[in-house]
């Protein structure tokens, strides 16, 4: 099941509002506006927290549970936001047979999130991803850009420690 | 649009074009079993317990979204098509919680009645992973058990479409789907306004009303208390549903000697209570035209509506008329001048309701509500947890005699009966209100124009030389349209009813529940409700005015209607809520 409540506390701006309201004005009376009132909003803010569904039903009338219900459905959508450092575990084949698994379990375990939540600081969030196309160097995790790979779960201390 | 001929199981059908597979074979008397279809509301062709076969079609296809054509030829019981369902059963009970036993729907459950109809032997043959999901128990009035559900969305449906509300529907996807309210929300915790018509909708045991039964079988039991009980118009209209009389039975008689014989000490009715709402609502009335006030009036018997309006319109309270309902009412007086009159400390009644309401429950226990210094009303109970009560009890309904209602709050008029359904405050409230106004005896007393199960009826009085312009409507999505007028300063009521529930009280929420193969074809709202009318037809009194026990309360008591004593008594106060 997805998680719900984001664990970082929202800090939208002034701008991020005025955006959103501009996108909801131009689109709210389109028939199936809810989708792509959905999508910018993801953009402008990077997730859906309650804050933003929250708006969105009260500047378009249409129920918060059936925004929740969309947000919730389509995985193209995020209740959590993105930390400053994204860690992706890959758990494709190649990866999850030399023990990516343990990998992304000893991750939710240091940080103390579930796939798909950001800690609390904002500073890590972490996902399950499919193959990154370095099956050579399985089983591999990325942050932001960086690539590692041949891991084991005793070397996940000093790489976090790089990020701290 | 004209006819269409099909054949269904060979024999020849003629059907309007346009219409079902479904509507084409229930016409010629062929019964397709549905679990997710609900006319007008849930027409998703999800569940595919309606698939039939059509001939030249790929697949099966649902029927009570297709469409009928020309020349087609469709079977709806082929061995194909009865394995396709026994094998949709068997999936939905390879996640469903099988505690039919102790479920509070067995017996009545659509979804058990199709696994016996449908022939399902091993409830288990499909065993795998199952979902476990915590009750919902935060409202105040209902109980969400998601064990239960088999995901049709009748229930959010119904909450989104029909009501206007929209707190519960489905959440995430595929085998972790579950119907929720936003953010993990509890339903008590939601712009809820409890009105049960998602019970109504359930086809199994994932949504009932929290029981009281108990409750009230404790306070009959405690020797100190003096328990009265008082039930609403819409419930004798509806109970005999429970006992096998068919829908449109009028069980007042029986009813009553169900109450006595359950053991309460005095059997009043709320037909009383309505009648004591009328006086106090037309007087607000006529005072609000006479003295400028805030029009339209708007009346607050439907604890449901109020708590919508509270919600969705906390600017337009002002209208919302400052009487209490008549169950609230009925406790008012009870514990007041009842008590007085008896003898009695308020805190040694319990105050009973039975109502065709969820919300009643809700109601209860708002704010100001207290006449006698205690809670007006103790314990509501929904018509349906009366005959829970009554079988739970050992009384055998159906050999039991016609009994009447006990003095002093059992006496009412047929104006207090008609409450229960959509237009009957309206008219009730016309019958005192224009005799006020002209002081005339009225020839006719009937107002046919706010009668009819329609969503939204609009009718022009012309009293004493005044245009006297009123509203009714039933279903908070016909509120809705109702109050955005008004908020936009587009309409020129004078006086607008608004019941919560589609067709009123005689459908609400608190009602048995109907299987969808009736709901679906019949006209519930007007069946029950003709068994009101009926009632009122047959009265000597039929205005609220002339009750002689209410024309004692006012002597002995009260004063005048809007009296300083009638204001603390049987009025009160609204909040503004906000939309979750």
């Amino acid at each position: 099941m997805a998680e719900k409540k984001a664990t970082v506390p929202f800090s939208g701006t002034k701008e991020q509002e005025e955006a959103l309201m501009k996108v909801i004005h131009e689109l709210k009376d389109e028939k199936g506006a809810l989708m792509p009132i959905l999508q910018k909003a993801q953009d402008i803010y990077g997730y859906l927290p309650i804050e933003v569904q929250k708006m969105i039903s009260d500047e378009t009338g249409i129920p918060m549970e059936k925004i929740y219900g969309v947000a919730t459905f389509y995985s193209q959508f995020t209740l959590s936001p993105k930390g400053k450092y994204r860690i992706s575990v890959c758990l494709g084949t190649a990866c999850y047979v030399k023990g990516s698994g343990d990998i992304y379990n000893a991750l939710m375990e240091k940080l103390g999130i579930v796939g798909g939540e950001c800690t609390p600081d904002g500073k890590f969030s972490l996902d399950a991803c499919r193959c990154v196309g370095a099956c050579g160097l399985a089983p591999v995790m990325m942050i932001n850009d960086e690539v590692y790979g041949r891991l084991t779960v005793d070397d996940l201390d000093d790489i976090l420690a790089k990020y701290e | 649009m004209g006819n269409v001929n099909l054949k269904i199981n060979g024999l020849n059908v003629t059907a309007p074009a346009g219409s079902t597979i479904l509507e084409a074979a229930q016409a010629a008397g062929i019964k397709i079993p549905t679990l997710c279809y609900l006319k007008e509301i849930n027409e998703i062709g999800a569940c595919r317990m309606c698939v039939v076969e059509v001939k030249g079609a790929r697949n099966l296809v649902a029927s009570c979204v297709h469409p009928v054509a020309e020349g087609m030829e469709v079977q709806t019981n082929t061995p194909k098509l009865l394995d396709s369902r026994r094998r949709t059963l068997e999936l939905l009970l390879s996640n469903h919680d099988k505690k039919c036993l102790s479920c509070v729907r067995s017996g009545q459950c659509e979804l058990q009645e199709l696994c016996q109809e449908l022939g399902v032997t091993d409830e288990n043959y499909f065993e795998g992973e199952t979902t476990h999901y915590e009750l919902d128990e935060s409202a105040v009035h209902m109980v969400r058990d998601n064990n239960k559900c088999i995901l049709c969305r009748r229930c959010s449906a119904v909450c989104e479409k029909v009501q206007s509300v929209g707190v519960i529907g489905p959440n995430n996807r595929g085998f972790a789907t579950f119907i929720g309210s936003p953010f993990e929300m509890g339903l008590g915790d939601t712009s809820c306004v409890g009105c049960g018509q998602c019970i109504a909708a359930c086809p199994t045991g994932a949504l009932y009303e929290k029981s009281n039964i108990d409750d009230v079988l404790a306070a009959i039991a405690d020797e100190t208390k003096h328990v009265v009980v008082q039930p609403a118009p819409s419930v004798r209209a509806a109970l005999g549903e429970e006992f096998g009389y068919p829908m449109g039975t009028d069980v007042e008689g029986k009813m009553a000697a169900a109450l006595r014989r359950i053991g309460f000490d005095k059997v009043f009715d709320t037909n009383f209570s309505a009648d004591l709402t009328i006086m106090e609502e037309a007087h607000e009335f006529l005072d609000r035209v006479k003295n400028k006030g805030v029009l339209p009036l708007m009346t607050s018997c439907s604890p449901g509506w109020v708590k919508y309006c509270e919600h969705y319109y906390p600017d337009q309270l002002d209208h919302l008329s400052s009487c209490k309902s008549p169950q609230q009412m009925f406790g008012a007086i009870t514990k007041t001048y009842y008590a007085e009159k008896m003898n009695i400390a308020p805190e040694d009644i319990v105050c009973v309701s039975v109502m065709p309401c969820t919300a009643k429950k809700f109601e209860i226990q708002r704010e100001d509500q207290d006449a006698g210094g205690v809670p007006d009303v103790d314990i509501s109970i929904t018509t349906r947890e009366l005959a829970r009560l009554i079988r739970k009890v050992g009384i055998n309904f159906r050999s039991l005699p016609d009994e009447g209602f006990d003095d002093p709050l059992g006496e009412s008029t047929g104006a207090g009966v008609i409450f229960g359904a959509t237009g009957g405050v309206m008219e009730a409230a016309l019958r005192t209100a224009v005799e006020e106004l002209t002081g005339e005896t009225l020839e006719k007393v009937e107002f046919t124009e706010v009668r009819g199960t329609e969503g939204i009826k609009e009718a022009v009085y012309n009293v004493a030389g005044m245009d006297v312009k009123v509203a009714v409507a039933s279903g908070l999505s016909n509120a809705k349209i109702i109050m955005d007028k008004i908020r936009a300063k587009e309409a020129d009521y004078h006086f607008v009813e608004i019941m919560c529930c589609p067709g009123g009280c005689v459908n609400g929420g608190g009602q048995p529940q109907v299987h969808a193969d009736v709901r679906n074809f019949e006209d519930v709202k007007a069946i029950r409700a003709k068994v009101l009318y009926d009632n009122d037809a047959a009265k000597t009194l039929r205005k609220s005015h002339e009750n002689p026990s209410i024309k004692r309360v006012y002597s002995e008591y009260l004063g005048e209607p809007g009296s300083e004593k009638a204001h603390h008594i049987l009025h009160t106060t609204y909040v503004k809520r906000t939309v979750n």
